[in-house]
C-alpha cells in the first residue's frame, strides 16, 4: 500500500484540485494551530502562577499570634497569646500533619550591621534549619544554619547577597565576623531568595537570638511545611489540626482568627491548580471541537471528490482495481491531507509560542517583566505527539466514509454513458 | 470460451422490475470476432456487462473459460477482469489526469507489475497502435480516434483472452471508425476473442459473426458465410432510412 504509485495517484489528484485541497487542509491546520496556541497559553499561565508560588515551598505554612477577640472559658477578650519553645517541640513531634518546623523570634527595633568601615540596617530573621526548605532559600556560598548552631547557641549568620555586597564589596565574606547590634557574628553563608528582587535579609539561629537579645523562650511565629497532601480538604484539615492543638495549649477559642493567624500555602496552591486543571480540560474540549470541524470539512470534500471521481473509480474497477486498493487510495489521500496540514498547523502554533516565550525570557532577563503572569508558554513533546496521533486518526476517520462510498461504486453505474 | 445458458436479468428500480434478458443462450468460441446488434434498449450493453463480470445475472449460467461465473465477490471479479478481459468503451474512459502512457499502464499496476516494466510495455503497445509520439500527451490533447487507440492499447496490455467493446466506434467518424476496426481485426488475428456492440451495419459486417438481440433473446445469428446476404440487407436498410429523410 505504501508504494510510490499510490502516492503518485494521490499527488496527481491533489495537484488537480489545488485550491480545494488547500481550503480543506487549512481548516485542519487552523484547528491544530488553535489547539496549540490555547494549550501553550494555558501552560504559560499555569507556569507563571507556579513561578509565583516558587518563592516558597508549595506546602509552606505560617502561624502567628495576636490578641484574643472572643471570650473563652470565662476569660476576657484582648488577652495576648504568646508562643514559646515548648510549642516548637510540640509542633515538631506531636502534630501529624506537619513535616518541618522553624520558629522565629522577632528582634526588637532595627538591626544594624557593620563590617570594618561599612555599615547598614537590614532585616534579621531568626530561625531553625528547616526555614531553608520552607522559604526556598538558595545559597550562593557557604552553608545555612544547622542543628549544631541551634544547640550550641553559635553566633553564626547567613547574609543575603545584597548585604554581602554592601558590607564586603569584592571581599569573600565567609568566615569573617560582622557586628549585629554590636554583637559579633561569624558569616557562614551567602544566600538569595529566587523570587526576591533584593536580598537584604540575614538569617541567624533562633536559640542564639533568644539568648543574646533577651528573648527567653519567647517565639513570635512559626514557619512550617505540611505533609504533601493532594486535596484542598486534606490541606484544610491540617490547618484545623494545628489551630485546635495550639488553641488547647494556649486556651483560646479555635475559631478565634485574631488570637492565632495561619496561612496554609498548600490550600491556595491546590485550589489554583484545580482551576488550571479545569482550564486545561476546557482548552482540549475547544481544541478537539475545532479539530472535529476540520475533520468534517475533510470528510465532506473527500465525499465530493469521490462523487466527482465515480467514473474514474468505475474505470479503475473495470481494469481490475480491487475494493481494497480503492479504499486505500481515498484513505491515504485523506490521511495525507490531514497529516500534512495538521503538521503545518502544529509547527506554526508551537513556533509562535516559542517566539512568545523567547520574547518573555528576554524581558525577564533584562530585569523587566514584572507582573507578567506568563511563563514558558510552550507545549511539551508528549502533547505534540498526542496531537499528531490524533491527526492521523482524524485523517483515517475523515477518509473512512468517502472510501467506503468509493469502494461501493459499481463499475456499470460509473461507465454508463449519460 | 463463453457459454451462456438460459440467462435472465432484470433491473429493479423501486417497485418496477424490467426484465431485460429473458432466457438467452449463447456460445462463443475462442478466437471469434463477434458483433452484437439490436435496437436501442434491447439489452446489448446489459449482456456485455454480464460477459465482462461488471454486473451479475439473476438466473441461468455463464461460464468463462470453463469456470462458472457466479457469486464472485468484488475482489475475485476484479482479479478475473484484470486477468481475462480487456474493455473498450464508446466514450473511451481514459483517466483525465494521466497521460497516454500512464493510462495504458494502469491495468498492469493492478496486476502488480513494477513501474519501469509497465511503462516500457505501455510504450510498446502505444507504438503498435502508432501512438508512440503521443505517449506523454494528456487525453484532452488527443483526437477521438487517438483516444480510442489509447483505450485499445490499455485493453490489450494485460494480454486478455477477450476484448469487450461497447460501441467502440460510436463516437468516431467513419474514417476513424474503420481504422479502429482495423486494429480490432488485427487483435483478433492474434487469437484474442473480440466481442463488440454496435449499431452500425458496416461495422458489424467487418466481424465474423453477428448476433441480433430482440426482446431479451437472440433473434438471429448471421455467420461468416451469410455475410453477403447480410450486406444486401444492410444496403436495403440504408436505402430505407434514406427514404425516410
Ligand atoms: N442500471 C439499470 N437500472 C435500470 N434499468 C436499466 C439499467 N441499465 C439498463 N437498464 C434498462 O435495461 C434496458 C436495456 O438496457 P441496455 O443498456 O442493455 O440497452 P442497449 O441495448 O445497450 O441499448 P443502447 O443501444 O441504447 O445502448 C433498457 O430499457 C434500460 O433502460
Ligand atoms: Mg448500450
Amino acid at each position: 500500500m505504501f508504494d510510490i504509485d499510490v502516492w503518485q495517484e494521490i499527488f496527481s489528484t491533489i495537484r488537480k484540485n489545488k485550491l480545494r485541497t488547500f481550503l480543506t487542509g487549512f481548516s485542519v491546520a487552523w484547528g491544530i494551530f488553535m489547539l496549540m496556541i490555547l494549550l501553550g497559553s494555558g501552560n504559560g499561565l499555569q507556569n507563571g502562577v507556579k513561578q509565583e508560588f516558587a518563592s516558597n515551598a508549595v506546602n509552606a505554612m505560617w502561624i502567628w499570634t495576636g490578641e484574643t477577640s472572643m471570650p473563652y472559658k470565662g476569660m476576657k477578650t484582648g488577652r495576648p497569646i504568646r508562643f514559646n519553645n515548648r510549642d516548637y517541640t510540640f509542633l515538631k513531634n506531636k502534630v501529624n500533619g506537619l513535616d518541618e518546623v522553624s520558629s522565629r523570634f522577632y528582634l526588637p527595633g532595627d538591626t544594624n550591621y557593620a563590617y570594618g568601615n561599612e555599615y547598614g540596617s537590614f532585616t534579621t530573621v531568626t530561625c531553625h534549619p528547616a526555614l531553608r526548605d520552607v522559604e526556598n532559600i538558595k545559597l550562593n556560598k557557604g552553608r545555612f544554619i544547622n542543628h549544631k548552631d541551634i544547640t550550641d547557641f553559635r553566633k553564626s549568620i547567613v547574609i543575603g547577597k545584597d548585604i554581602a555586597k554592601a558590607l564586603f564589596k569584592e571581599e569573600d565574606p565567609i568566615g569573617k565576623y560582622i557586628k549585629v547590634n554590636d554583637v559579633p557574628f561569624k558569616v557562614i553563608g551567602v544566600c538569595h531568595d529566587p523570587d526576591n528582587r533584593n536580598d537584604r535579609t540575614a538569617y541567624m539561629p533562633v536559640s542564639t537570638a533568644q539568648r543574646i537579645f533577651n528573648g527567653g523562650d519567647r517565639v513570635h511565629s512559626f514557619a512550617v511545611t505540611t505533609k504533601m497532601v493532594t486535596s484542598e480538604k486534606q490541606a484544610e484539615a491540617i490547618t484545623s489540626e494545628v489551630r485546635e492543638a495550639l488553641a488547647q495549649r494556649h486556651k483560646f477559642n479555635p475559631d478565634d482568627k485574631r488570637a492565632m493567624g495561619a496561612f496554609n500555602m498548600l490550600t491556595e496552591y491546590l485550589r489554583t491548580m484545580k482551576i488550571f486543571q479545569g482550564i486545561k480540560i476546557f482548552v482540549w474540549v475547544i481544541g478537539i471541537g475545532t479539530l472535529i470541524a476540520g475533520i468534517v470539512g475533510v470528510s465532506n470534500i473527500m465525499l465530493i471528490l469521490v462523487k466527482e471521481r465515480t467514473r474514474e473509480i468505475g474505470v479503475r474497477k473495470a481494469l481490475g482495481a480491487s475494493p481494497r486498493s480503492v479504499i486505500g487510495l481515498i484513505l491515504m489521500e485523506s490521511i495525507l491531507i490531514t497529516t500534512v496540514a495538521g503538521y503545518i498547523g502544529l509547527t506554526m502554533g508551537v513556533g509562535i509560542m516559542e517566539v512568545v516565550n523567547y520574547g518573555l525570557e528576554q524581558a525577564f532577563a533584562s530585569g523587566g517583566g514584572d507582573g507578567i503572569f506568563f511563563r514558558n508558554p510552550t507545549v511539551d513533546f508528549g502533547t505534540a505527539i498526542t496531537a499528531t496521533l490524533i491527526l492521523i486518526l482524524s485523517g483515517a476517520i475523515a477518509g473512512y466514509i468517502p472510501a467506503k462510498k468509493a469502494a461501493s461504486v459499481k463499475p456499470i453505474e460509473a461507465l454508463r454513458d449519460e | 470460451m463463453i457459454q451462456i445458458n438460459n440467462l435472465h436479468k432484470s433491473y429493479v428500480t423501486g417497485n418496477n422490475s424490467l426484465h431485460v434478458l429473458k432466457g438467452l443462450n449463447l456460445e462463443i468460441e475462442e478466437g471469434e470476432f463477434v458483433s452484437i446488434m439490436g435496437s436501442s434498449g434491447s439489452g446489448k450493453s446489459t449482456l456485455l456487462n454480464i460477459l465482462g463480470i461488471l454486473d451479475n445475472y439473476d438466473e441461468g449460467a455463464y461460464s468463462l473459460d470453463g469456470h462458472l461465473m457466479q457469486d464472485l465477490n468484488e475482489t475475485q471479479a476484479a482479479r478475473t477482469r484484470n486477468k481475462m478481459i480487456g474493455f473498450i468503451f464508446q466514450s473511451f474512459n481514459l483517466i483525465s489526469f494521466k497521460n497516454a502512457m500512464e493510462n495504458v499502464a494502469l491495468p498492469l499496476y493492478y496486476k502488480g507489475v513494477s513501474r519501469r516494466k509497465r511503462n516500457q510495455m505501455a510504450m510498446e503497445y502505444l507504438d503498435k497502435l502508432g501512438l508512440k509520439p503521443w505517449a506523454h500527451h494528456m487525453p484532452n490533447e488527443l483526437s477521438g480516434g487517438q483516444r480510442q487507440r489509447v483505450a485499445i492499447a490499455r485493453a490489450l496490455i494485460s494480454k486478455p483472452r477477450i476484448i469487450l467493446a461497447d460501441e467502440p466506434t460510436g463516437a468516431l467518424d467513419t474514417q476513424t471508425s474503420y481504422e479502429v476496426m482495423e486494429h480490432l481485426k488485427q487483435i483478433n488475428e492474434e487469437g484474442i476473442t473480440v466481442i463488440i456492440v454496435t449499431h452500425e451495419y458496416d461495422i458489424a459486417a467487418m466481424t465474423h459473426k453477428i448476433i441480433r438481440l430482440k426482446d431479451g433473446v437472440i433473434e438471429e445469428i448471421i455467420k461468416n458465410g451469410d455475410l453477403k446476404s447480410f450486406q444486401a440487407q444492410y444496403n436495403r436498410n440504408i436505402n430505407k432510412s434514406e427514404h425516410h429523410v
